[in-house]
């Protein structure tokens, strides 16, 4: 799962160099410029994978003088 | 949604006499900021813990506000509107989505590991971190004054800009002569830039000393939803009143169709300029204002909340802000004689004064100024904690001074400083936009130390060291290169290239990077002792 999101977080990361609306003047529903509307849907999907990586690879808690780990995938048992 | 509507129209009718009452709507907010800071201050326990750390009982809300608020900066409002209209549409994608997708993953990647340390080690700031860290002491002294260092341009802006925005809004309060004479009718007869910036230095500060880390995390939860709110109602306002349609759909339209293509596209972007702003963002995993902010979190679920909306919030802020900057270019936007000398800094107060009336001008004003001042609370408070932790403490000795003594040292450190960035404010003559560019590309050419110290065991004290000098050193040039950021569209060419340019910040990256992992190679490796304290899951 740390690979799966890790490569989301990647392609975000490569859909986010959009060249293909670089020069488009479209006006979405009128009045939203088309590359603006792009970029808050990058926003958008940004949230969805985050919400994904709350869900699946969370570390575990820590108290003051804890000694077990930090980041731990608590879905996949590694620690 | 009716009755909503109704209030807003009703305000919208009220007369706009004069800036005098913007000045007393802003006069009420600095106010309505002392008294939360007094609330806070009951709350307060006395201990230092508790004065900078809020004693780690900050859950998620209050979390994903403190955050969001101190990164969304007078640079967030002031400063996307204003690049926008100079720029377009690109500005949003040269920052605010890439901050949704890299902001949250520092918060991941640094902010909880961070977290986790600092519970089970106590630490309260970054340094105290990286000399547990890398076994250094000297590292804390390098560090220290060039945190403080890149701290001041963020200060500076903040400062800045809220002198800018109070001119602008309360231009006609007072008669246009004496010290409030300005030859430009957006400025003239409105309180002086040096006056409102004070203003608003001091209302800072007095909150922050009074209510400590808890008040400004409480002050810093309201004013984002302050200009969270306000900045949607000037939204709509404006557009109504620019697209003067009969619905707000209706008026986006009319509005939009009037912006130019050089506005509404990226034509007269560089592409490798807007792929290099991607390292900016990086710089929130060394801010260390926000490492403080995340050592006040309850629980590491609290971050959930923050790595989630973060992105969502920047999105609502910034498309607005976009909007509006292109929308200002539009002809009739803003009178010609305030168009012939308009700087971008001036282009979202300008909008708000002209479109709105004095009431609910003096409202969005005191959004603006939230979102300034929902920053520059954090930034003192930090500068306090490392000067008594990382200074003080360190060398007199840990708890040889009482707490209430390294208070005031922190707080006398932190008026010293502002003093400093108020003095620079009044002949500092730069864009948000550019200084906070140059601020934030200091701080992301530091991440790779930061990134080391936390996953790779091989990174030692000389690599450190080597990789901050480096940032220090390159940032210094560069900058000096762009003449202090006069030169706002200072890029790097690329060579062997048709002028393809990169960011400075590219280069910072990539020299301290290098520094870092040769100088790391070539010494010995940390201790096993250390090793095992910070990689024990490795």
């Amino acid at each position: 799962m740390k690979f799966f999101l890790g490569l989301l977080i990647a392609l975000l990361l490569i859909a986010h160099q959009d060249n293909w609306y670089w020069t488009d003047n479209k006006l979405v529903w009128g009045f939203m410029p088309i590359g603006l509307l792009y970029h808050a849907g990058i926003s958008l999907a940004a949230a969805f994978v985050w919400f994904l990586t709350t869900i699946f690879i969370w570390p575990k808690e820590v108290e003051p003088g804890d000694e077990t780990l930090v980041h731990t995938n608590s879905q996949e048992g590694v620690s | 949604m009716r009755a909503l509507r109704f209030v807003f129209e009703n305000l919208a009718e009220l007369p706009d006499t004069s800036g005098g009452i913007r000045l007393i709507v802003i006069a009420l907010y600095m106010t309505l900021l002392l008294g939360l800071g007094y609330l806070a201050n009951r709350g307060f326990t006395g201990t230092k813990k508790d004065y900078l750390l809020a004693s780690h009982s900050i859950g998620p809300f209050l979390l994903l506000m403190s955050l969001f608020g101190t990164t969304m900066t007078a640079f967030a409002l002031v400063g996307s509107t204003g690049e926008a209209f100079k720029e377009g549409i690109g500005v949003y994608g040269m920052l605010a989505s890439s901050s949704g997708i890299i902001h949250s993953l520092c918060f991941f990647v640094i902010g909880v590991k961070i977290y986790g340390f600092g519970r089970r080690y106590g630490y309260t700031t970054q340094i105290q971190f990286f000399r547990d860290r890398l076994e250094s002491d000297f590292v804390g002294v390098l560090l220290f004054p060039i945190l403080v260092c890149l701290i001041v341009p963020y200060l500076l802006i903040g400062v800045m800009a809220s002198g800018t925005v109070i001119q602008t809004m309360t231009s006609g309060a007072f008669a246009n002569e004496g010290i409030f004479q300005n030859a430009n009718p957006a400025f003239a007869g409105g309180l002086p830039p040096q006056i409102g910036s004070a203003v608003v230095c001091i209302v800072v500060l007095i909150y922050v000393f009074f209510g400590g880390m808890r008040g400004t995390a409480w002050a810093n939860t309201f004013q984002t939803l302050v200009f969270m709110v306000l900045g949607l109602v000037t939204f709509v306002l404006i557009a109504n009143k620019l697209g003067g349609g009969e619905n707000l759909l209706e008026s986006l339209r009319n509005v939009t169709a009037k912006v130019g293509a050089d506005h509404t596209t990226r034509m007269t972007m560089s592409k490798t300029k807007f792929f290099t702003y991607m390292f900016i963002p990086l710089s929130v995993g060394m801010f260390p204002h926000l490492f403080q902010h995340w050592l006040t979190a309850r629980s590491v679920n609290s971050f959930k909340l923050s790595v989630v909306c973060h992105p969502i919030f920047i999105m609502i802020v910034w498309v607005p802000c976009v909007l509006l900057g292109i929308w200002a270019t539009t002809d009739g936007a803003l009178p010609a004689a305030v168009m012939a000398k308009i700087k971008p800094n001036a282009v979202l107060p300008a909008l708000v004064k002209f479109h709105t009336t004095a009431l609910v001008g003096g409202l969005l004003t005191a959004g603006i100024l939230a979102a300034v001042m929902s920053s520059l609370d954090s930034q003192f408070l930090c500068l306090g904690s490392m000067f008594t932790n990382d200074i003080v403490d360190h060398y007199a000795g840990k708890g040889r001074i009482g707490d209430t003594t390294q208070m005031w040292l922190a707080r006398a450190f932190v008026v010293a400083v502002v003093i400093a960035v108020y003095l620079l404010s009044l002949v500092a003559n730069r864009s948000v936009f550019t200084l906070g560019i140059w601020c934030f590309s200091g701080f992301a050419s530091l991440f790779p130390v930061a990134f080391a110290a936390l996953y790779w065991r091989r990174l030692t004290a000389a690599g450190a060291v080597s990789g901050i000098v480096t940032t220090a050193a390159t940032w210094y040039f560069l900058f000096r290169e762009s003449k202090f950021g006069a030169d706002a569209s200072y890029a790097l060419n690329i060579p062997f290239t048709d002028g393809a340019q990169i960011m400075p910040v590219v280069l910072m990256f990539a020299l301290t990077t290098i520094a870092m992992v040769v100088a790391s190679w070539l010494t010995r490796p940390p201790s096993e002792e250390t090793l095992q304290k910070f990689f024990a899951e490795n």
